[in-house]
């Protein structure tokens, strides 16, 4: 983990869409299906050439936002344009965006070649260009050898491959994909998306990537678009999204966190027995302090730190580092990122220091 | 896995049953059709192939089973033309009301064949409802003849008993398309129209290969549609056969041209099932 000042100048820049208009834009979207709002007042650009993934747990409407995307589904309110192009009345056969579906959705009578030669043959291609460009895709994605096979016979890994060249072998200006890696076993799927990655950049096309998965959407995005009961929480780069989420739900969903509920008057932060200084506003606020941000103290303490004895309730070995879980005297349990070497009942003198306590807004009771 | 007496208990009935209701008449019919009729009306069992000589060599045969050929045809054809449309409108287009649809679609398959067969010569009559109906209109100032008793009216009531025969087996197998294949057809740019052609038609194909056998195997072997409405010009297979059994009293005969039947039913099924088999991806 790269320090906070890091992270905070490298990635800013990034949290903008890249120079000129952007790709995609998504102004004010919201859909409801009867009474039920799944989507509320959504605004989001899509740069060229951006790997973006809206990230959410299920339920949290971000397929809806893909199909509208699409054209699949009408937004209720709201305007998504492309360009100087208002695509909200257009069908999705109009729509220069192309999907790879959750299930790849390849089509069960015709062979691999057929299935990626589809979009060309649709649009009327010349075969000879065709065929060049559904060569050129399927060895792309390592798919050449089974050009002839039913989708029946190949592996899911082996299908998505042929759904990712199906779409790409259009060139569209936008890809979408629907947790396209969710059906398949961990070590593939890991496998799958440095592939992804590497393709996305090789084509430079701007990828829509729809995942629940919050260690996905931080391997694979230039930006993380976190949605939650139908409305954006937080839209920043994977970098920034953790060091410096933007409210509760958004530290706890992206990694572990201590969230610490403090008050702050004239000036300090009061939370049980802890306090420090701080610039903010008097008033009740809810800090993430990450767990590896808190230290074993060993002799004397770095200025300006917060010092905390705590007893261990639980230790769990996560690799290359341990979490431990340690009650405090005033009854906070904080989660504890440690190099190893400690063991339950251990009293354990701790600090962090009050900068890498984030303030956060609190998350509003949705669901 | 199973004791003894579960598998006798589970197996037993279902052979016997094929046994004495299918194997047996069949062998009977078989045994039959190689035997022949005395002038003094009565089976002598010497064994001949006298009748399927004069299957052969009798033009009446063969231009009776042409024409019930047409007819099935024909029948299969509107069945199609008309059962298509409805299940593709029924599983991609009804909404809510599929269920509904759908049950409105099956009820007259509760109706009597009978009723139905006889609610078409009311209506077809020279003082049917049709008739009627054309005269106060104006449209004709005497009973049209041509609805009743002809072919025509036997490929329209068997088009109006086994359309939903066609309809069913179509209707099962668009309503296993996974949508998200219209959807990804769709996305790479096909219309609805194209989508149609290129995705769900090819994967409805298993749907009216059945359906037609359906409509064609159980036309073919009809007998009251013609009896009732076919009049002599809309004689069919199935009249002969009836009438070798009965007045006619050449059973011999009779069985000879029901194997033939059989025979042509048996490799029509064989036909259709490699037909589905090759269409079919799930």
């Amino acid at each position: 983990m790269a320090t906070l000042k890091d992270s905070l100048t490298a990635e800013t820049a990034n949290t903008q869409p890249a120079a000129g208009s952007p790709l995609l834009s998504i102004r004010n979207v919201a859909k409801s299906f009867g009474r039920n709002v799944v989507l509320r007042n959504i605004s989001l650009d899509i740069a060229q050439g951006e790997f973006l993934t809206i990230l959410g747990e299920s339920g949290s409407g971000k397929t809806t936002l893909l199909r509208i995307i699409a054209g699949f589904e009408n937004a209720t309110s709201g305007e998504v344009w492309m360009g100087s192009e208002k695509l909200d009345q257009q069908p999705p056969y109009r729509r220069r965006v192309n999907t790879v579906f959750q299930h790849y959705a390849l089509f069960p009578h015709l062979s691999v070649e057929q299935n990626v030669a589809y979009g060309l043959r649709v649009a009327g291609r010349p075969e000879k260009e065709t065929a060049q460009r559904v060569a050129e895709a399927l060895d792309k994605v390592k798919m050449t050898a089974h050009a002839k096979a039913k989708p029946s016979k190949i592996s899911g890994g082996q299908q998505q491959r042929v759904a990712l060249a199906r779409a790409l072998v259009n060139r569209p200006r936008l890809l979408l994909l629907d947790e396209p890696l969710s059906a398949l076993d961990a070590n593939l799927r890991r496998q799958m998306q440095v592939e992804l990655k590497s393709l996305q950049r090789e084509v430079g096309i701007a990828f829509v990537f729809v995942t629940h998965d919050q260690e996905e959407a931080m391997v694979m995005s230039d930006r993380i678009a976190l949605l939650r009961s139908g409305e954006l929480e937080q839209v920043a780069t994977p970098r920034e999204i953790y060091s410096r989420p933007a409210t509760a739900y958004v530290a706890q969903f992206i990694g572990h966190t201590n969230l610490l509920k403090a008050d702050v008057q004239a000036g300090r932060v009061r939370c049980g027995t802890l306090s420090w200084p701080t610039t903010l506003p008097d008033g009740s606020v809810q800090f993430s302090l990450r767990p590896e941000h808190i230290r074993l103290a060993g002799g004397p303490s770095a200025p300006g730190s917060v010092r905390i004895r705590a007893q261990v309730l639980h230790q769990a070995f996560h690799g290359a580092t341990d979490l431990v879980r340690a009650r405090t005297p005033d009854g906070i349990v904080l989660v504890v990122r440690t190099p190893g070497g400690v063991t339950v009942q251990d009293e354990l003198d701790l600090e962090f220091s009050p900068a890498d306590a984030i303030p956060v807004r609190a998350s509003s009771e949705r669901n | 896995m199973f004791s003894r007496a579960y598998k006798i208990i589970v197996t037993v009935p279902p052979v016997l049953w094929v046994a004495v209701f299918l194997l047996l008449p069949y062998l009977l019919m078989f045994c039959y059709s190689f035997w022949s009729v005395s002038p003094a009306q009565t089976i002598v069992h010497s064994w001949n192939i006298g009748n399927y000589k004069e299957l052969l060599l009798k033009s009446v045969y063969w231009e009776t089973l042409l024409r019930s050929m047409f007819i099935a045809a024909r029948v299969t054809l509107f069945s199609l033309l008309l059962g298509y449309p409805l299940a593709y409108f029924l599983s991609f287009h009804a909404g809510p009301r599929k269920d509904l649809l759908y049950q409105l679609v099956i009820i007259p398959l509760w109706v009597s064949y009978l009723v139905r067969a006889y609610a078409w010569k009311t209506i077809l009559g020279s003082d049917g409802v049709l008739n009627t109906l054309l005269q106060y209109a104006h449209l004709t100032n005497h009973p049209l003849d041509f609805l009743l008793y002809s072919p025509f009216a036997v490929v329209l009531t068997l088009t109006h008993i086994y359309t939903p025969f066609a309809f069913l087996p179509i209707y099962a197998a668009l309503e296993h398309i996974p949508r998200n294949l219209v959807e990804a057809s769709h996305d790479l740019g096909a219309n609805p129209a194209r989508t149609f052609w290129r995705v769900i038609f090819p994967l409805s194909i298993p749907g009216v290969v059945a359906g037609a056998t359906f409509a064609f195997v159980l036309s073919l072997g009809d007998f009251l549609a013609p009896l009732l409405l076919g009049g002599p010009s809309g004689i069919m297979i199935s009249n002969i056969v009836v009438s070798l059994f009965g007045a006619a009293y050449n059973w011999p005969l009779g069985a000879a041209i029901s194997l033939g039947m059989l025979l042509i039913v048996v490799s029509l099924l064989f036909l259709s099932e490699r037909l589905e088999k090759k269409w079919s991806f799930s």
